[in-house]
């Protein structure tokens, strides 16, 4: 059959509706029936890049409440991109059923194709069939939730004024990255319930309220309960700050709970996003580059549109060395890329070294099959402590630095060679592991019967410590939610000897 | 597959959120805004602008590990000739390759573009000059007469018939009464059968309904009126007070020899101010400008702000020109005026008694606000209490003393311009009630 057979489905930069809707049915096929991805059904929002600029600022999500900091980042965002500094994003997704993805009206017809592979395709397999988002989020439920949140903090706006709902969304805006679980216990996650329940609580709470207790005397006889039975009725030690905060906080409404509860809802529905980056992107790259490539084979494409999408490709998976002055970290994008099509190269065209490290892939001759399980079932760090090989850490020159407190210079611990190539692999994953990545805090004790102090507990790896300033801005945060004295020990994971400590009193106006 | 048009969904989605920014940053925001005022030249003024505030209102901590210490592995593209075992010397300042480069953006400051709307908000608030805007209008607000929709009772010259006859309309396809035409069908079908002769049982037993029919169509059309008093609507009007909007600023600025660089800057910089607010307090403002050495002539406003004319000091040519071109263009009856005096306060001795006999008897009684503004050389920063009283403050100072809407301030330095401008009007505001 001759490859070139089509004519191109456009000419132009220019688009249309129909045009859109001709490109998706040209792309839906090898998608789906090619390469067997598997997609919540699509929903294409065409917005304009002021648009955009706001679908940023709320953490991409089309209905949000509403906060100031929200404000600020729409504020930043639009500084840089007047300026020039940053260009605005050609899309958004969101992980939803339908699963949504916005695309601009000022991306030429070319860009629509790259964007519609990339984010109805690639990103949506990848959402619909990663586990950790089949495990964390519900796609079904999440837009309702929105809704919910958004109306129930407009509601509490309106009952106990914009300053109360703010100091509470703050605090607990700075305890986001600590109202996560991060072990599942597995329990599909369902936000429309969740909406209901609060309803449900509400109703019972009121249904069983009788004034008359409040003044009934308790007595002192829950001062002598044993340590180990506390902690067993809290829950502790809790690393859900959040969660453990909205349960057993006594100075908080229960407006103030549910509040907390949102917060760390979101959170949670966010998490998986944050340990997928490179793997997420990754997919999302390699769909659309496979696609493209056969739209180009078959004529669907001009010479020119692929040349226009192959320029926009390699700025999304460029990765600048260390050396190159605009460094940062490891690119996501070029990370995720450049395995994946690493593993194809394994799969489809095996050295022997390939076949030493990856025996069951290697000349397998399927990749996508090989790719599809690798996007169902890992995350970025067990993905990179998999498949990230040898040839690739030559490829791009990989080595390993240490740098220790007490050495003045810093040491090339290892580098692209046969005796570096697994302890650079090991590294890298651990750069990626967010259980790494963030530190270790938990609640590990409170003084229920006496002055209600809140004990707290940084476990510090590698003698790291918390960053000063922000860690007594956050206590205090924290000790404001809780209403008594907070404490924070810095212990050293290793002989659990205390390296710093930290205390906050909550400020008395605080909940006026 | 759907594909939904959002971009004429309203936008600006943010803007709740960037008001809300703005508020809680606002005591930074407003520092940044008056500070950039020294800055910025008069025609500026207004434009939107980039501000730059501290991070520390709005600033947002998390709980995340410090950039610097302990013990950190890293890995990094692009190795060329190192290897395993080499030594690097840390870079500079001790947080280089090995520190986490991902935490933290620094204490730079946090910059944006505040909106024209924002920044004059910002930097009229502050002024808290639109509660005085009110109380200004109160004395020249006219009647006006505006629409308020549709009552049911009112006189008949003010019925509206479309919106009776569209309620009339209503009301007889809610009743169902019946139409001309079901009747004239009716009526025509019965004479088709009467014509007939001779008539068959059916006709007659058909004619027989079509006569009860009609008998009913005719009751029910008699009973449902074609209009009903209960249609009726009148258009509704209210009187409303309206404020007069037209404003008209004079402008005087002394441009005589005496006057240095310095101080017309000052005057200047208090005309921009004043014309900023009150162009946001009426709909339309005028400005005249005049600028006077002995002879003043009215001129625009490249030539007030730039021109570079020179000569001698006579401040009664300044209010001929005034009372001029009021009478001409700007009766009082229809205009709110203000007028704004800059000067260095050097005038002929013999001149003051013609200054205060044309303040008082022609310019006071028809302006809403007279400020004097009386501008000192930057080298004395006490100069307003120091320095000896001019010729010309010691003239108006009476006149300050018995009208309460001549006011006169001396500053020396730019900083001064905005809080005494703010004084200028504040106290109005405030003393209104009060016995003067």
């Amino acid at each position: 059959m001759d490859l070139r057979a089509e004519t191109p489905l456009f000419t132009g930069s220019d688009w249309d509706f129909a045009l859109v809707n001709r490109i998706y049915e040209a792309i839906e096929p090898i998608a789906v029936d090619e390469m067997k991805l598997n997609v919540y059904p699509n929903q294409l929002e065409i917005i304009s890049s002021e648009q955009m600029l706001d679908a940023y600022s709320s953490v991409g999500m089309p209905l949000f409440y509403k906060h100031w900091s929200f404000g600020k980042q729409f504020v930043t965002n639009e500084m840089l991109y007047r300026k020039g500094l940053r260009g605005l994003a050609y899309e958004l997704v969101i992980n939803s059923n339908p699963c949504i993805s916005y695309i601009m009206q000022e991306n030429s017809a070319t860009m629509q194709a790259l964007v519609i592979a990339h984010a109805a395709f690639g990103h949506n397999h990848f959402f619909k069939n990663n586990y950790l988002f089949r495990q964390w989020t519900d796609a079904d439920g999440i837009l309702d939730y929105l809704e919910f949140a958004k109306r129930y903090i407009t509601l509490c706006e309106e009952r106990h004024g914009q300053l109360a709902v703010e100091r509470v969304l703050d605090a607990a805006h700075a305890l986001m990255n600590q109202g996560v679980h991060r072990y599942p216990r597995v329990r599909p996650r369902d936000l429309r319930r969740e909406a209901e329940r609060e309803a449900e609580r509400q109703a019972y709470r009121e249904s069983i309220y009788d004034d008359l207790w409040r003044t009934v005397p308790i007595g002192a006889k829950a001062a002598t309960i044993a340590r180990d039975e506390r902690l067993a009725v809290l829950g502790l030690p809790q690393e859900n700050i959040l969660y453990f905060l909205e349960k057993s906080g006594p100075q908080l409404a229960a407006w103030q709970r549910e509040i907390l509860r949102i917060v760390r809802l979101i959170a949670q529905y966010f998490y998986p996003q944050r340990q997928t980056k490179a793997m997420n992107e990754g997919a999302a790259t390699y769909v659309h580059y496979r696609i493209m490539t056969m739209l180009h084979e078959r004529g669907q494409i001009t010479n020119g549109a692929f040349l226009e999408f192959l320029q926009s490709h390699t700025g999304v998976v460029y990765q600048p060395t260390y050396d190159s002055g605009h460094f940062g970290s490891f690119n996501p994008y070029a990370l995720g890329f450049g395995i994946m099509t690493d593993v194809e190269r394994i799969c489809m065209d095996p050295t022997q070294e390939d076949r030493e490290w990856f025996g069951d892939i290697a000349g397998s001759g399927d990749p996508l099959e090989v790719l599809k399980d690798i996007w169902a079932n890992y995350r970025d760090e067990s993905f990179i402590s998999q498949f990230l090989s040898p040839r690739l850490i030559r490829q791009w020159r990989l080595f390993k630095i240490l740098d220790q407190e007490n050495d003045s210079e810093i040491r090339v611990d290892a580098i692209h060679d046969e005796r570096g190539y697994r302890r650079i692999r090991r590294t890298l994953a651990h750069e990626y592991d967010i259980g790494q990545q963030e530190p270790d805090i938990q609640v590990v004790d409170v003084d229920l019967a006496g002055d209600r102090l809140l004990m707290l507990e940084h476990v510090v790896l590698n003698g790291v410590l918390l960053d000063e300033g922000d860690t007594t801005m956050v206590l205090q945060n924290l000790a404001n939610l809780w209403g008594y004295e907070v404490a924070l020990s810095e212990v050293d994971a290793e002989n659990r000897n205390e390296l710093r400590s930290h205390q906050a009193q909550p400020q008395p106006e605080w909940m006026r | 597959m759907h594909i939904v048009d959002r971009r004429l969904n309203p936008g600006g989605k943010s803007l709740v959120n960037r008001q809300r920014f703005l508020r809680r940053a606002r005591a930074y925001v407003q520092k940044a805004v008056r500070d950039s005022l020294k800055d910025r030249s008069i025609r500026e003024l207004d434009k939107e602008s980039e501000i730059s505030i501290g991070r520390d209102a709005i600033y947002e901590p998390t709980f995340h590990r410090a950039g610097k210490g302990g013990n950190r592995e890293r890995v990094l593209p692009g190795n060329h000739d190192y290897l395993e075992g080499d030594r690097i010397k840390r870079p500079e300042g001790g947080e280089g390759n090995g520190a986490d480069a991902g935490t933290g953006e620094g204490n730079d400051d946090f910059q944006f573009v505040l909106s024209r709307e924002e920044f004059l908000d910002l930097f009229l608030d502050d002024l808290e000059l639109p509660d005085l805007a009110k109380r200004r209008l109160i004395g020249g607000e006219v009647d006006g007469i505006r629409r308020t929709g549709y009552s049911t009772a009112g006189s008949p010259s003010n019925l509206s018939v479309p919106r009776t006859m569209q309620k009339a309309m209503a009301r007889r396809m809610a009743l169902r009464r019946p139409s001309g035409a079901e009747v004239q069908r009716i009526e025509e079908e019965m004479a088709t059968i009467e014509a007939l002769d001779p008539l068959r049982p059916e006709d007659a037993d058909r004619l027989k309904r079509l006569r009860e029919d009609h008998a009913h169509l005719v009751r029910r059309r008699n009973l449902i009126a074609y209009i009903d008093p209960v249609d009726l609507r009148y258009r509704r009007f209210e009187a409303v007070p309206r404020p007069v909007a037209q404003a008209v600023m004079f402008c005087l600025m002394d441009v005589s020899g005496s006057m240095s660089e310095h101080m017309k800057d000052l005057a200047k910089r208090f005309f921009a101010l004043l014309h900023l607010f009150l162009s946001r307090c009426y709909e339309h403002v005028e400005v005249v400008f005049i600028h006077h050495t002995d002879r003043a002539a009215e001129v625009d406003e490249q030539t007030f702000f730039y021109s570079t004319v020179t000569g001698g000091t006579l401040v009664s040519s300044a209010l001929d020109k005034l009372i001029e071109v009021a009478a001409d263009r700007y009766r009082p009856d229809n205009w709110n005026i203000y007028v704004a005096q800059a000067s260095d306060g050097d005038n002929m001795m013999q001149d003051n008694a013609r200054v205060i006999s044309l303040m008082q008897d022609h310019i006071l009684p028809m302006t809403q606000y007279v400020a004097y503004l009386e501008v000192g050389r930057d080298k004395f920063p006490d100069a307003a209490t120091t320095q000896p009283m001019t010729t010309l403050w010691q003239a108006y100072a009476p006149v300050a003393e018995a009208h309460r809407h001549f006011v006169m301030r001396k500053v020396a330095h730019r900083q001064e311009i905005y809080p005494v401008f703010r004084e200028l009007f504040q106290r109005r505001g405030l003393g209104e009630g009060a016995p003067n």
